[in-house]
């Protein structure tokens, strides 16, 4: 399955785009496409315990099973207001 | 995006904007309201010892209107009566300008104040949002709380400030 990836903020500057796309077994999980991106950039390792993750614009958990087409966003902690 | 309730954008904000959507919406209400409280957040020229210089915001918009309409429900839940709007800037900041701009109007004061209240602590808690900040002698992405709404204490936690 393919799907689309967002990341925001020093995640996207880590990685160098806030927009990639993946190939991804079946099974997938957003957390196993995290520890997939973190083996590509180690630099993610230091948000392993601060990242959130949302999948089509909606917060999910890094459990969450993936889907073909699905958008997987993964965010560092916030700074609104 | 000007007669939305929860919005993101890149124009300058406007206060009153809010303010009257919700006395707006709140003619239509049974008992309409009676106060209407509201907060701006801005840019401040001084951050933990260093000298800002100007912020750059973005958002995961589409994520960030939800999370606003979530925190308006979690307010309505506490406060029945309550109504809240929040509108959040995005892009280049400069010192002074408005960050984030929210109006709560209730019956009584009270419950306009706290709901106002709540809705900050919560946007600080959950809203998709990030600013980077450009100092003098360098920059750095402020990274606060990690984003889960489903975290109770949390939401414990802006509510007993909300409630002081």
């Amino acid at each position: 399955m393919r799907v689309s990836i967002r990341l925001f903020a020093r995640l996207r500057d880590i990685v160098g785009a806030g927009d990639l796309q993946r190939d991804l077994p079946s099974g997938a999980t957003a957390l196993s496409l995290w520890n997939d991106l973190a083996g590509e950039y180690p630099e993610l390792l230091a948000y392993r315990d601060a990242v959130s993750t949302a999948v089509n614009a909606e917060y999910a958990r890094m459990d969450a099973a993936l889907a073909d087409g699905d958008e997987i966003a993964f965010l560092p902690p916030v700074s609104g207001g | 995006m000007a007669d939305a309730s929860f919005a993101v954008t890149t124009q300058p904000l406007r206060l009153e904007r809010l303010t009257s959507l919700l006395t707006t919406a709140c003619e239509q209400s049974e008992p309409g309201a009676g106060a209407v409280v509201s907060f701006i957040g801005m840019v401040r020229n001084e951050n933990q010892g260093r000298r800002v210089e100007r912020l750059e915001y973005e958002a995961y918009e589409p994520l960030a209107i939800k999370a606003f309409e979530r925190i308006a429900d979690e307010a309505t839940d506490r406060w029945p009566e309550a109504r809240l709007a929040v509108h959040h800037r995005l892009g280049t900041l400069r010192i002074g300008e408005t960050s984030v701009a929210i109006a709560a109007a209730s019956p009584h004061r009270a419950d306009a104040f706290a709901a106002c209240r709540y809705a900050i602590e919560r946007i600080k808690q959950i809203a998709p949002i990030w600013k980077h900040e450009f100092f003098v002698g360098g920059d750095v992405w402020v990274e606060g709380a990690t984003a889960d709404p489903d975290d109770d204490a949390a939401r414990q936690d802006a509510m007993r400030r909300a409630c002081v």
